[in-house]
Parts: structure tokens; C-alpha cells; sequence
């Protein structure tokens, strides 16, 4: 779950890290009053789950009050990557000497929490790491250990000359090992940690993706999470347990495991179709699963067509059909559907299917290709 | 032969009275193996009531079930909050094998577990996989057990219903498998591709190896250069997730391509860069089974 700015700051702030006062609006005069207190010097900030913000518009700089409210006109109701801008955060514009990089990641091949630093800030780090790997430096964290102090140097030591930064910024690394524990993130980021011409070091931006499996020990955290900023759908499919994607095809997929799934997708493609959706229903044969899949997948208006694929290994497939079919009574879906089940007990379960009326298939191929052919119709 | 399963396993399940836990040590308990123990902190002194006239003793603690009965596989369904702490638990016992059922296990709770089962040289695989099966010889997790059948393939991959799509397609063309195993659907786990594959390259019986990888992390790409370079048996790759969108997981919560990386195109040209047939949908792969047994 990806936080907003805002809401990464004040993670940060609780971990003591020097972060600018900041206040969120959802109304240019809303801005306007938050930029008067600040001063009138203030940067208006769309708070959006995306990258590339800057270069969409969506940062400004404001020279007073007025500005801001006209900025946050702007920016608010603005589209960044397929996401609507519902709140700015209004923050008083900071004197910037250097940019630097800061960031703490969970890594998959050392098995570890690894620290990224680079001098070359406020830019995309991974290009970096790329094209001048000298200019980065990492660190991977030993879980018995945690981060020791004199880690914590070594890495700062490789942004600063001065010590006076060096020391600062090593506790700020500290600081973020601490926020990225404690509230079981899988990202930590500050990019860009500056220097100001006083001589201190803060974040002025932040960004944390926590881990969704940390959520249900963390309810403060999981309170964060902000449905306004994902599709209605995906939100609808979260309540009802089931792990759903939106896309932008005509083919809706109703698939039970994420490997199937994804692989069910891809067959769409492959037979010149889009898939509408990832969804993995689980192994259940749980009537009220399939019909809120159905209803979710159904609620989109590019949807065409509909498949069910289906592999009966612990469930039985005939199960499996009579959730369907008991499903489908209680709801009335307009796109045709077709269903491929195959596994445990599958003649039993495809007779079941064809006696209801539906198409029912034994192949993977023969189904995708049929709600393909369907949605193109 | 299999990997990392006999005849010789002794199992003990953790978690043997929850839902999961007891429905699934029924089946396996009806496939053969034995199940020796179970665990479930203040369930100690239970019987475990089995399929026919099989039972299993329950005891409140690892250390205890492996004195008393000589468990050397553990098979973990306690839930995620518990899990790394079972995981490490298992470690400490005495066990040599510790398959980790439970999806949804906290990240960082297994940045530890992991380190932890690394410095006792036990082999943990998942968490968030379905096991693995020897057909006829051994049943440890989830895999159906009337789907397999025995023969000269070996299947690893990190997702369970493409291991039921595949494994059946190759029983129903007469290719049965030595071992099938399910690595796991999460970014970090700790059996991967490159153990199976070197452990599958050591077995006499395996003659070739389907690998099923998906999106995210770079696991199929160090595998292709690990099968070109250390193997000399063939092995079938297919790739789940050409279209999945970037930044997105894909319901497995190590299936996202982060930035750039991870993404299924970059996976498949790594595959065929190294000389490593990949299928290009599902029912492909038996064909390219059926090439390089030939």
C-alpha cells in the first residue's frame, strides 16, 4: 500500500527526521489560507500515487497566498497517470544547496532491508544506479543486527564532506531505518534530502510503500490507505476478499489462483484480445465469492465478454459449478459468459454446466479463445 | 529418486488443528506419508484423528514432537502472524526441512526467519507456496495428490494453479513427474529456482525440468544463466504475467514489476538468451517437453 506524501512525512516526523510543516488542502482557498500562514513562499504539491508529478504539472512553486490559490486551481481535479488530484499539500518553500538521495528498500536477492544513497538527488535513482553506478552507494542491513551507528556514517560519509552534515545526516538514516520498521514498510524513500545554505539537512519529500500483510497488525496504518485514490472496483473486490486489478480490455477474467490468473491474461492477448481484469478468486466454491467477482467485473462498461477458468484441484470442480451457477441466479449479468473447469471430477461438473445452459469447456485455449471471438462480436 | 523428499520422511504439521491445517494432513495422511506429529501450542496431549484408523499425537512444542518422534520435515499452516515464529521454531528443532504453507506472512517477519533458518542450515520452502509431491512417494503441502503421477519430469514453480495446469497436461500425455514443488508466491522465499533446478540436475530419475516463473525479482533470469552454464539436462520455461501492468501486484505479493525490472519480457529473453525453451502459453510446454526428451 503506497502512502501519500503527506502521510509519509508525518511517519517521518513521529521518527524524528527534520521534515518542512506542511498542510494538505482539497480547495484553492483552502491553499490560499495555508499558504498566508506559511507566508506566502510555499510549494503546492499534488498528493497522488504516482511518480512523475513534477513534469505532469503537478508541483508548483507560488510567490504569495494568491498565487498558491491559483496554482492549487490548477493542480486540483488535474490528471496524473490515469489518477484524478484530490488534495495538494501547501509547504513553505525551502533555500535548497544540495540534493541527495536516501532510500531503504526491502531486497528480494539479499533477503534484507538495503540502503541506497546517492549525492546525485532529486532524479530518478534506478537511472542512476543504471548509467553511474559509482554515484551510488549501498548498504544491505543485517536483520540480527539491525543498522549499527557506524553504518549509518558510512553511508552518509559518502554525501558530504562536511562533518557537521555527515553527522546529521547519519542520524536522519537512523531515523529512517527506525520508520521503515516501525510501521512495516517495504520502501522508504527521501528524494530529494537536501542541505540548506544554514547548513541543515532535511526531507523535503518522502515516499513509503508499506507491506499489505503488515496491515492487519497495524490498524493506524492500514487507516492511511486512501480509496479515493484507486478504482472503485479494486476497492469493492478488496472488501470481498478477493486480490483484483483493473485494466483497460474487454475481457473479463475470473480465475481461481494469481499464477493462473496472470497466465489467463496473457492468453487473452495472445488470441488478439485485452484482458478487463486480474482477479484470483481463490480455490473456493463459495457462491457469494463468485457473485461479488461477477458483479465487480460486470460494473465495468468496457467488459464484453466474461470467461471462468477454472483448475479443480483441492476444490471439486463440480462444486465449483454449482457456485456458479447459484451465483448467476442472484444476479443478472448482461455480457455473455464462458466457463472452462477442469480437474477433479470435470465431466461431472461440465454436464452440470451445459444442463444450466452455459458453455462449458475442458480447455484453457478453447475458452479464451471463445470470449476473445465474443467480446470482438 | 525426488528431491527433497524419500520414503524416509517423517513429518510433523504445525498448526494440525486449524481448518487448513487438519484438512490438509488428512490428505496427506491418506497419500501415505507419515504423518508423525503435530503441533499446536496448548493442544499437547490431543490425538490428531486421521482418515481410516490413522491418528497422529499433538504436542504444544517442536522441540518436543521432533524428541519424541523423530520428525524431519515440518509442514506449517499457523497463521501469518504466527508464521515466521513457527518457521524459526522448526528451524531450531532439529528438523531439515520446514514447507511454509501460510500466505500473507509479513515481509519483514521473514527477513528474519530466513536469516534464522540460514545460520541452522535448515531448507525452508515458501512461505506462501503449496509444498511440493513425489508422486507415490511423498505428499508434503497442498498439491492434489490424485493429479500427479509418476515419471521422468520434474516441475518447479512459484504458482500452484499453473503447477495443477501443467502437471496435468503432462499426465495426460503419459509424462509423469519425479517431484513437483511449489516455491512460492512471495518476494522473499527460501528455496528458489537454482536449488531445484542443481537438485533436479542431481537426480538419476529426472530427466527433464518445467520451470513456471512469473513477474518480479530476478530469480528466472540468474536461473537461465545458472541452467546454461551448471546444467546438463533440458529444461522448459514459461513465464506468467506478460500482461500485467508494471507497479501492480499481481495477486502473488512477489508478482510486481518494480520500476523496470522483473517484467516477464525481460524474464523470457534472459531464457531464450541462455538457449532455454520457453512455451508460449500454457499448452505449449508439453510440446516442448516432448522435443527435448526426443
Amino acid at each position: 500500500m503506497d502512502l501519500h506524501e503527506y502521510q509519509a512525512k508525518e511517519c517521518f516526523r513521529t521518527a524524528g527526521i527534520p521534515v518542512p510543516p506542511g498542510k494538505i488542502a482539497r480547495t484553492p482557498e483552502q491553499a490560499e489560507a495555508i499558504a498566508m500562514e506559511y507566508g506566502g513562499n510555499v510549494v503546492v504539491k499534488a498528493q497522488v500515487h504516482s511518480g512523475g508529478r513534477g513534469k505532469a504539472g503537478g508541483v508548483k512553486l507560488a510567490v504569495d497566498p494568491a498565487d498558491a490559490r491559483k496554482h492549487a486551481q490548477n493542480i486540483l481535479g488535474l490528471e496524473i497517470k490515469g489518477l484524478t488530484v484530490e488534495k495538494v499539500l501547501v509547504t513553505p518553500t525551502e533555500e535548497i544547496d544540495t540534493e541527495a538521495y536516501l532510500g531503504v528498500l526491502i531486497d528480494r536477492s539479499s533477503q534484507a532491508p538495503i540502503f541506497i544513497v546517492s549525492a546525485a538527488g532529486g532524479i530518478d535513482i534506478e537511472e542512476v544506479a543504471e548509467t553511474r553506478p559509482d554515484e551510488v552507494r549501498r548498504f544491505v542491513v543485517d536483520p540480527r543486527h539491525g543498522l549499527l551507528p557506524h553504518q549509518a556514517f558510512w553511508l552518509a560519509d559518502f554525501l558530504y564532506d562536511d562533518p557537521e552534515l555527515i553527522k546529521q545526516t547519519a542520524k536522519i538514516i537512523g531515523q529512517l531505518y527506525e520508520a521503515f520498521t516501525n510501521t512495516g514498510a517495504s520502501m522508504a524513500e527521501i528524494n530529494p534530502l537536501i542541505t540548506t545554505p544554514e547548513g541543515k539537512v532535511k526531507a523535503i519529500d518522502a515516499k513509503m510503500s508499506i507491506d499489505e500483510n503488515e496491515l492487519f497488525r497495524r490498524p493506524d496504518i492500514a487507516s492511511l490507505r486512501d480509496t479515493s485514490a484507486e478504482p472503485k472496483a479494486e476497492t469493492l473486490a478488496r472488501e470481498a476478499g478477493l486480490s483484483f486489478v483493473k485494466l483497460d480490455g474487454e475481457v473479463g477474467c475470473c480465475v481461481n489462483g494469481a499464477g493462473l490468473a496472470m497466465a489467463t491474461m496473457d492468453l487473452v492477448k495472445y488470441y488478439g484480445g485485452e484482458p478487463a481484469n486480474f482477479l484470483d478468486i481463490g480455490g473456493s466454491s463459495n457462491p457469494d465469492k463468485v457473485a461479488s467477482a461477477l458483479q465487480i467485473i460486470a460494473s465495468d462498461p468496457n467488459v464484453k465478454s466474461i470467461l471462468f477458468n477454472i483448475f479443480g484441484g483441492i476444490t471439486r470442480c463440480d462444486d465449483v459449478a454449482n457456485g456458479i451457477i447459484e451465483a448467476l441466479s442472484r444476479i443478472e449479468i448482461r455480457a455473455p459468459i464462458v466457463i472452462r473447469l477442469t480437474g477433479t471430477n470435470e465431466e461431472l461438473a461440465l454436464e452440470i454446466l451445459q444442463n444450466a445452459g452455459f458453455s462449458a469447456y475442458a480447455s484453457m485455449d478453447d475458452v479464451v479463445e471463445e470470449a476473445v471471438r465474443l467480446a470482438r462480436a | 529418486m525426488a528431491i527433497f523428499s524419500s520414503s524416509s520422511t517423517r513429518l510433523v504439521v504445525q498448526g494440525i488443528t486449524g481448518r487448513d491445517g487438519s484438512f490438509h494432513t488428512r490428505e496427506t495422511m491418506a497419500y501415505g506419508t507419515p504423518v508423525v506429529a503435530g503441533v499446536t501450542p496448548g493442544k499437547g496431549g490431543e490425538i490428531f484423528i486421521g482418515p481410516g484408523d490413522l491418528t497422529t499425537p499433538i504436542y504444544n512444542s517442536m522441540d518436543q514432537a521432533v524428541s519424541e518422534t523423530d520428525a524431519n520435515t515440518s509442514l506449517i499452516f499457523v497463521p501469518p502472524a504466527f508464521a515466521a515464529g513457527a518457521i524459526m521454531e522448526a528451524a531450531e528443532s532439529g528438523v531439515d526441512l520446514v514447507v511454509a504453507i501460510t500466505e500473507g506472512v509479513p515481509v519483514q517477519d521473514m527477513v528474519r526467519a530466513h536469516a534464522f533458518a540460514r545460520d541452522r542450515g535448515v531448507r525452508v520452502l515458501g512461505p506462501n507456496c503449496p509444498g511440493l509431491i513425489s508422486p507415490g512417494k511423498a505428499k508434503i503441502g497442498i498439491l492434489p495428490g490424485h493429479i500427479v503421477t509418476e515419471g521422468p519430469i520434474g516441475l518447479v514453480s512459484r504458482s500452484g494453479t499453473l503447477t495443477y495446469e501443467s502437471v496435468h497436461q503432462l499426465t495426460a500425455m503419459g509424462l509423469g513427474q519425479t517431484t513437483c514443488v511449489g516455491i512460492g508466491g512471495d518476494p522473499l522465499i527460501g528455496t528458489n529456482f537454482i536449488d531445484c533446478l542443481s537438485a533436479f540436475e542431481s537426480d538419476q530419475e529426472t530427466e527433464a525440468i518445467v520451470m513456471i516463473g512469473e513477474i518480479g525479482g530476478t530469480d528466472e533470469q540468474e536461473a537461465a544463466e545458472y541452467i546454461s552454464g551448471d546444467m546438463s539436462k533440458p529444461v522448459v520455461g514459461f513465464i506468467a504475467g506478460q500482461t500485467a501492468p508494471p507497479g501492480r501486484r499481481m495477486g502473488h505479493a512477489g508478482a510486481i514489476i518494480s520500476g523496470s525490472s522483473g517484467t516477464a519480457a525481460e524474464k523470457i529473453k534472459a531464457f531464450e538468451d541462455n538457449g532455454v525453451g520457453v512455451a508460449n502459453r500454457p499448452a505449449d510446454i508439453v510440446g516442448l517437453v516432448q522435443e527435448v526428451l526426443s
